[in-house]
């Protein structure tokens, strides 16, 4: 068993789009510093519903970290202040006793907001609609072995896919860019032969739809570098960057 | 009743090849007047609603998240099995097939499993093509490992993140079809029954988890691959909102429910901590490759692991498994540590773990060589136990993580109920009582990408598109019986929140029906969780209104539904009074300790059939292992 705090944490609660949000107060004692953050959010509402009070609503479903349905600015970062850690693994051993946390939802324009810290991310799968895929028709593949790629592009392409679609990235972004996010499918798909029959098509238009969207763009804070989960590095913005001018050109 | 599998005739090698030529082909020009709902959109239903769109098919998918990409396949770590023999080690599909009949313990139908390891190498070659970045060697070649109950090397991955990167080639190829319009997508709906008419399954009610409103959707057939029921359990290593729903709704309107007592307990995961505790996480089997498991030899030894002495520790696998060591299959490990936990030798603050350590690795290969293959594991093991597993070992303990059982399917992945098809975890065909690591996103994207597109034709031919819209009968009924039942649940108003009533009920089910059951257990839990269910109809407290996004009320709804799926896995977990894989009873076993099968008497798969409220009729259809010789399972 870990240690047990005490804890006032100001949640931003928020009943529809529509209706007017405010910071509601909160205390919580005999928090396990074993816990993950959103088990401590269970906690909170396992005692708002028998108070009689209406639950925070939030997203959550893996808790490894992985399907990228949870995430909070936690004090003002994304995911908290661990680094390559979504909220569901960030830990309760982080804090200190008698510590006020300020939890709100993801804030972006192309990211409105739904309920308390839950908020639509369609315009994420809407990017990924518009070209972040190798057009490949079931069955029509040729042996695994007979493309050969690089080690160290084959790892290139592995660090950009590891995005989990979480938005944290447009979240910490000044301008709300989801420009990490675009870069991370078109980068993957840029370092892989498989991905360059379709690569000037696939970087326009995913750009074009991420503009449509009403995301901004980057102007290099590297925040979004150092809030994501996974550690996905600005270099791929600039690869980003490199395919669109490549595209252009051709 | 016997119920028959409709395998086909022939030899094992030729029985799909022949399949596919006899298999009824929909003209192309005839697709696009046939609308298949696919519910779920993880490996299974994102490949097959990609594939069948791409068919030309007019498809509708389903999932209760904001995008498919966030399905439960996500979080598969180690990897997919394939029969590539790229290591040279001597693997062939007869290989495969062979390891997968004998590591379910020969419980599952041998043609299924043939199939599956035969179309195992084009999955690989289809997602090598989408860009799925896998480990590749200097060469350039794909770098495989081994796993569990294998002594070859077939495992293909990506880091410890294989189904993430699986299921995001097939969001692509389903997001693909989305764009093209070939499938239309429904996020954020819930499957909360299945429309039958005249016997075929024909529709769906979904709820819209964002307004609460109640939707019809008719189609020529329906497509359920939504996941397993591990969550019966309270803790497991599924996701929050997996649920046994869809299913469970699909058997209460007929179709057969076919070995639910069949749970794989994994080995290899972080152990039980504190009562707030949501979820046991899951580390990658491929973690046994190099770590090594043992428990010290004198019991409650409360020394740090660092000050016991090599000659005072127990490599209990090692020196009882010689051949298969730390790579035993997953039943079989997890039933050694909680062996030795019971003995009173399990370490950590609980006595209920063991060491998974990788001391020895890290001396021969180095410290850079094992960050490099599981570097993200160990990550993520510090992150949440607050402990450093390069220096010292992991504590691991098993957990709920995967169900065998599922729906009743045919050789066509078809349930008894025409135009209804149950694929991935869903369905209960290929890995009998023990499903091998690595096997369950072959059988996912399998089903999905290279089963579903031959098999459907057979039922689609047959039927005349768009025969029952939403304006029948049975689409109102049902609503009105869905709407019946949401106010039921909110007019209770109780004392206790759904949360504690799932505790309570997972606890039950692990205590009496986890890692080894007995009469006994079985008919005492079979008591408490009837009464349990009772009070949570009458004191259950559900905050807010059926009409806008309400968590509580979506977990009340799977909840009711785990209480009474739970009851259908004890009764038949009771009925088979033998041991195999996942389904350990305690009065059927070797004097070693190991399971034990009674294959005179239970060489069948269950299917029960719902008989409103009454106690279920089980059948029977009955396996025959003409290829592979049953014997009994041994990797000593």
């Amino acid at each position: 068993m870990g240690k047990k705090l005490a804890l006032t944490l100001k949640i931003w609660r928020q009943e529809s789009n529509k209706a007017k949000g405010k910071f509601e107060t909160y205390k919580l004692k005999d928090i396990d510093t074993d816990a993950s953050f959103v088990e401590m959010l269970d906690v909170l509402n396992e005692e708002l519903a028998l108070a009689g009070k209406q639950p925070v609503a939030f997203e959550t479903d893996c808790r490894e970290g992985i399907c990228g349905c949870c995430g909070a600015m936690v004090n003002g970062h994304a995911h908290g202040p661990q680094r390559e850690t979504t909220l569901c693994q960030l830990h309760m051993r982080l804090f200190e006793n008698n510590d006020t946390i300020i939890v709100e939802p993801f804030r972006a324009k192309a990211m409105p907001l739904i309920k308390d810290l839950i908020i639509d991310r369609s315009s994420l799968t809407r990017i990924i609609a518009k070209g972040g895929y190798v057009s490949v028709r079931t069955g029509s593949a040729p042996d695994a072995n007979s493309i050969l790629i690089r080690k160290e592009n084959a790892e290139a392409a592995m660090d950009a896919a590891q995005c989990i679609g979480c938005g944290a990235c447009a979240a910490a972004c000044p301008n709300a860019a989801a420009m990490l996010y675009t870069a991370a499918k078109v980068s993957q798909l840029a370092l892989l032969p498989q991905g360059h029959p379709e690569r000037e098509k696939r970087v326009s238009e995913m750009l074009t739809q991420m503009d449509k969207e009403g995301f901004g763009n980057c102007s290099n804070s590297y925040e979004c570098e150092i809030v994501c989960p996974k550690g996905i590095s600005v270099t791929n913005i600039a690869r980003l960057n490199k395919e669109y001018l490549r595209a252009l050109l051709n | 009743m016997i119920i028959n599998g409709n395998v086909p005739e022939g030899e094992i090698q030729d029985k799909w090849t022949k399949h596919k030529f006899n298999s009824k082909l929909v003209n192309p020009a005839n697709k696009r007047k046939y609308t298949v709902i696919v519910v779920g959109t993880g490996l299974a239903g994102s490949s097959a609603a990609a594939s069948l769109g791409e068919m030309g098919y007019n498809v509708k998918s389903f999932t209760f998240h904001d995008s498919p990409r966030r399905a439960h396949s996500v979080a598969a770590q180690g990897g997919i099995n394939a029969a590539k023999n790229y290591p040279n080690d001597g693997d062939s599909v007869y290989r495969l097939f062979y390891d997968t009949v004998k590591g379910g313990d020969f419980r599952s139908r041998e043609a299924n499993v043939y199939r599956l390891a035969e179309i195992s190498n084009l999955i690989i070659d289809q997602c090598v093509a989408q860009g799925v970045p896998f480990a590749r060697e200097y060469g350039g070649l794909l770098d495989n490992r081994s796993f569990g109950g294998a002594q070859v090397s077939r495992t293909f991955f990506a880091r410890g993140q294989t189904g993430q990167q699986l299921l995001l080639g097939a969001y692509g190829a389903l997001m693909k079809e989305v764009e093209k319009g070939s499938v239309t997508m429904y996020t954020r709906r819930d499957m909360v029954d299945l429309v039958v008419v005249d016997g075929h399954a024909k529709g769906i009610i979904v709820r819209n988890l964002l307004t609460g409103e109640l939707e019809s959707h008719s189609a020529d057939a329906v497509i359920l691959a939504t996941g397993g029921y591990g969550n019966t359990f309270y803790l497991s290593t599924n996701a929050q909102n997996s649920n046994v729903s869809a299913a469970w709704q699909a058997y209460k309107k007929g179709a057969y429910f076919s070995n639910p007592c069949y749970t794989q307990i994994h080995p290899t995961c972080i152990p039980v901590h504190g009562s707030y505790q949501s979820k046991l996480t899951l580390m990658s089997e491929s973690l046994r490759n190099d770590g090594r498991v043992w428990v010290p030899k004198t019991k409650r030894d409360k020394r740090k692991a660092s000050d016991i002495p090599e000659e005072e520790r127990d490599y209990y696998l090692e020196n009882k498994y010689p051949r298969f060591g730390n790579l035993v299959p997953r039943d079989i490990a997890s039933r050694n540590a909680k062996e030795q936990c019971d003995q009173g030798k399990g370490v950590g603050e609980t006595g209920f773990a063991v060491y998974l350590d990788f001391r020895d690795a890290i001396a021969r290969q180095g410290k850079d060589t094992i960050k490099e293959k599981y570097g993200n594991l160990f990550d993520m093991y510090q992150r949440i136990t607050g402990e450093n597993p390069y220096e010292t070992p992991m504590m691991i303990y098993p957990a709920i993580h995967y169900a065998m059982g599922g729906l009743w399917v045919d050789y066509n992945l078809m349930s008894n109920l025409p135009g209804l098809f149950v694929l991935g975890e869903a369905n209960f065909s290929d890995h009998g009582a023990n499903r091998l690591g690595a096997s369950a996103l072959m059988q996912g994207l399998g089903d999905g990408y290279f089963v579903i597109p031959y098999t459907i034709g057979n039922y689609l031919d047959s039927e005349k598109p768009g025969k029952v819209t939403i304006n029948h009968e049975a689409f109102r009924q049902a609503t009105e019986n869905i709407n019946t039942r949401i106010n039921k649940l909110l007019s209770i108003k109780g004392t206790r929140t759904v949360d504690s009533f799932h505790k309570e009920l997972g606890h039950i089910m692990w205590e009496k029906c986890g890692m080894s059951r007995n009469e006994t257990s079985l008919k005492e839990a079979l008591q408490r969780v009837g009464e349990l269910k009772s009070e949570f109809w009458e004191n259950v407290l559900i905050p807010g209104s059926g009409k806008e996004l309400n968590q509580s009320l979506e977990r009340a709804g799977r909840v009711a539904d785990f209480f009474e799926f739970a009851q259908l896995l004890l009764m038949d977990a009771n009925q088979r009074k033998e041991s195999c894989g996942g389904h350990f009873r305690e009065e059927s076993q070797t004097p070693e300790g190991e399971a034990k099968r009674n294959d005179a008497e239970f060489s069948f798969v269950s299917a029960w059939q719902y008989q409103n409220g009454e106690t279920p009729i089980m059948h029977k259809e009955e396996l025959s292992f003409t290829e592979v010789k049953l014997a009994e399972r041994s990797y000593k």
